[in-house]
């Protein structure tokens, strides 16, 4: 049973805190044009120049303002980071509703599937579909959200399952509820906690791997600014010109500590028991003792 | 058992067969050909007959499903094709690269056994103390750091600040193998850090500690000889999932440091386009994962005795 924190506790306290930091991030990156001191893609300025009061960052080797083009980028990172996650939980929600919810052959089939691509590394998955589409923003997004779906339809429909016995649920269905009915009024709203968090620290690990992808040249594309594309440009420099490089990373790190924090904080609050125990021991414990 | 292990290999012919004509069959889909990316490579402009020509000399103009079984055929043979930029066959090519990502996956691995199994129990028995936020802390930073980025870091400091490593060096040796080694050690130990604590906390929590404790057991005799014990067996499966994404998955981390393994010339062959070579990896991937996944049920019914695999009765 999940007990939620008292709202005036040191949790919720952090919870907002964590809150506060990544709504902050979140309106940085959306108006990361207005934020950037210079025009990111204008080559005017002296190349290679270090930190200094006109460019906090330094400027790259194409004489480009560094800070503006690491606004950008962090934006390009975030977003497309969120619109993939956004699209993985919502699209592996509904299909571990619908499984628990029916279950039978398609049942069977999705969670077969489900483990292949849970088994899989989803990095390797990712550079083959890049060796095969091409690289690209869109293609490394499309990989990452093909072999990232299974975790949340794994999740929803255990949720499911647990809830599927529960007397509000057959109270709903003596009241004549439809099973859209249930889905969406009772089912949905009690499984969403976990969902939620398990989303909130995946963004961390997604922006790593999209930012990795794009590291190898098989994500964003020059000229558009993206974080581990611009590291991987700066790379040569980094016995010269380090901060060239580094200033990019440091930016990926706390945009990515942000989230993690938040999700951290958020998986604290819903499930105060959890965390007075630690992690949740992983696949291979469930794995074993879910079997009788 | 031995019937066990016996099914399961045989029903790995039709997955590795799905995965050779899925592999075949996306990679000739992809569009650009061989003959056409050999041309931009090199800058020339041909006449249509000759790129006819080397299509017929690459088998390229027979129908899909020839150029299918065709292919098969080779490769049943040891044969995967010769790579498309330097002209050399595939798999020695592929399996001369395959000993410097062995020797990185095995000293990554020992590296991370090495630094989160101790850690993470240490942070167990001081849970919620100075040491145990401590270790977390590091933990989460590790957690948060992306790979390349940590190769970087590492370059820059010892490489160049300290100067202790060669910034980059081709050769596959021990000193070499340290810095990328030590990347991968550090996102692995971050992430079993936290498991190993999470699972020596849970097993802490058992009423024997208690009734140990109780009966003047010591605790360190409790902690070595009961808890770690009874935790390891997760522990080590954790690892050796693990192995599986080493072994492919550390293309980024070899393309930094110039480690001539099986992942950056993965990467490579992605950028040029050498389908041959992309097949083979795609091969090597396929056959890792089923593996993997084969050893951990067999450990899962090794280790745990509740598990009846496959409708086997005992």
């Amino acid at each position: 049973m999940r007990m939620r924190a008292p709202l005036c506790s040191r949790r919720a306290g952090r919870l907002v805190f964590f809150l506060a930091l990544a709504v902050l991030l979140l309106l940085t990156v959306l108006f990361a044009r207005q934020l950037c001191p210079y025009d990111p893609n204008a080559q005017v300025f002296e190349t290679l120049l270090p930190p200094s009061a006109e460019h906090l960052a330094g400027t790259d080797r194409l004489g480009r303002d560094l800070l503006s083009r690491i606004l950008m980028g962090l934006r390009t990172s975030v977003l497309a980071t969120l619109f993939l996650v956004a699209a993985v939980t919502a699209a592996g929600t509904a299909v571990g509703v619908l499984c628990g919810v029916l279950g039978g052959a398609a049942d069977g089939l999705l969670m077969r599937v489900s483990d292949v691509c849970l088994a899989f590394p989803s990095l390797v998955f990712a550079l083959g579909v890049a060796a095969l589409l091409g690289g690209g923003l869109h293609n490394a997004v499309l990989a990452l959200a093909v072999i990232g779906w299974p975790k949340y339809a794994r999740i929803a429909r255990s949720q499911v399952l647990a809830l599927e016995n529960a007397d509000f649920i057959a109270a709903a269905r003596l009241a004549g509820d439809t099973n859209g009915q249930i889905i969406l009024r009772h089912l949905l709203p009690n499984i969403l906690g976990p969902i939620l968090v398990t989303a909130v620290l995946d963004i961390g690990t997604m922006m790593m791997e999209l930012a990795g992808l794009s590291f190898l040249g098989l994500g964003a594309m020059p000229p558009t600014a993206e974080l581990g594309s611009m590291m991987s440009d700066g790379r040569s420099m980094l016995q010269t010109y380090p901060w060239v490089v580094l200033a990019p990373g440091v930016a990926i790190f706390v945009a990515v500590a942000v989230f993690n924090l938040l999700g951290d904080a958020l998986r604290d609050w819903l499930d105060p028991k959890n965390s007075a125990r630690g992690e949740s021991p992983g696949r291979t414990n469930e794995t074993a003792r879910e079997t009788p | 058992m031995k019937r066990y292990i016996a099914k399961r290999l045989l029903q790995l012919i039709p997955i590795l067969l799905a995965i050779t004509f899925l592999s075949f069959a996306m990679m000739r889909l992809a569009g650009s050909d061989a003959v056409l990316q050999k041309m931009e490579n090199t800058g020339m402009v041909l006449s249509q007959d000759v790129i006819d020509a080397a299509r017929a000399e690459l088998g390229l103009d027979k129908p899909f499903l020839t150029q299918y079984f065709v292919w098969l055929g080779n490769l049943l043979q040891g044969d995967m094709g010769v790579s498309y930029i330097s002209g050399r066959a595939v798999l020695p090519t592929f399996l001369s690269k395959l000993p410097a990502t062995l020797l990185l996956t095995a000293v990554s691995l020992a590296m991370t056994v090495a630094v989160s199994i101790p850690l993470g129990v240490l942070a167990a028995v001081r849970q919620n103390r100075l040491t145990d936020a401590l270790i977390r802390a590091a933990s989460f930073v590790g957690n948060s750091l992306p790979n390349f980025f940590v190769a970087l870091l590492l370059m820059y400091v010892f490489a160049i600040r300290l100067g202790w490593l060669p910034v980059i060096s081709r050769e596959v040796t021990l000193p070499n193998v340290l810095l990328p080694a030590l990347t991968l050690a550090i996102a692995m130990s971050a992430k079993y850090l936290r498991q190993v604590r999470a699972a020596v906390l849970d097993e802490l929590s058992r009423d024997y500690v208690m009734g140990a404790r109780a009966r003047g057991v010591p605790f360190r005799v409790t902690l070595t000889k009961s808890v770690l014990r009874a935790c390891m067996t997760t522990i080590l499966t954790l690892l050796a999932l693990s192995i599986g994404s080493l072994l492919g998955g550390t293309a980024i981390v070899e393309s930094i440091f110039m480690w001539d393994g099986v992942g950056k010339l993965a990467v490579d062959a992605i950028n040029m386009r050498d389908y041959p070579m992309i097949q083979a990896y795609v091969m090597w991937m396929a056959i890792i994962y089923v593996f993997v996944n084969l050893a951990a049920d067999l450990s899962y019914r090794a280790l745990d005795p509740r598990i009846r695999l496959g409708g086997e009765r005992p």
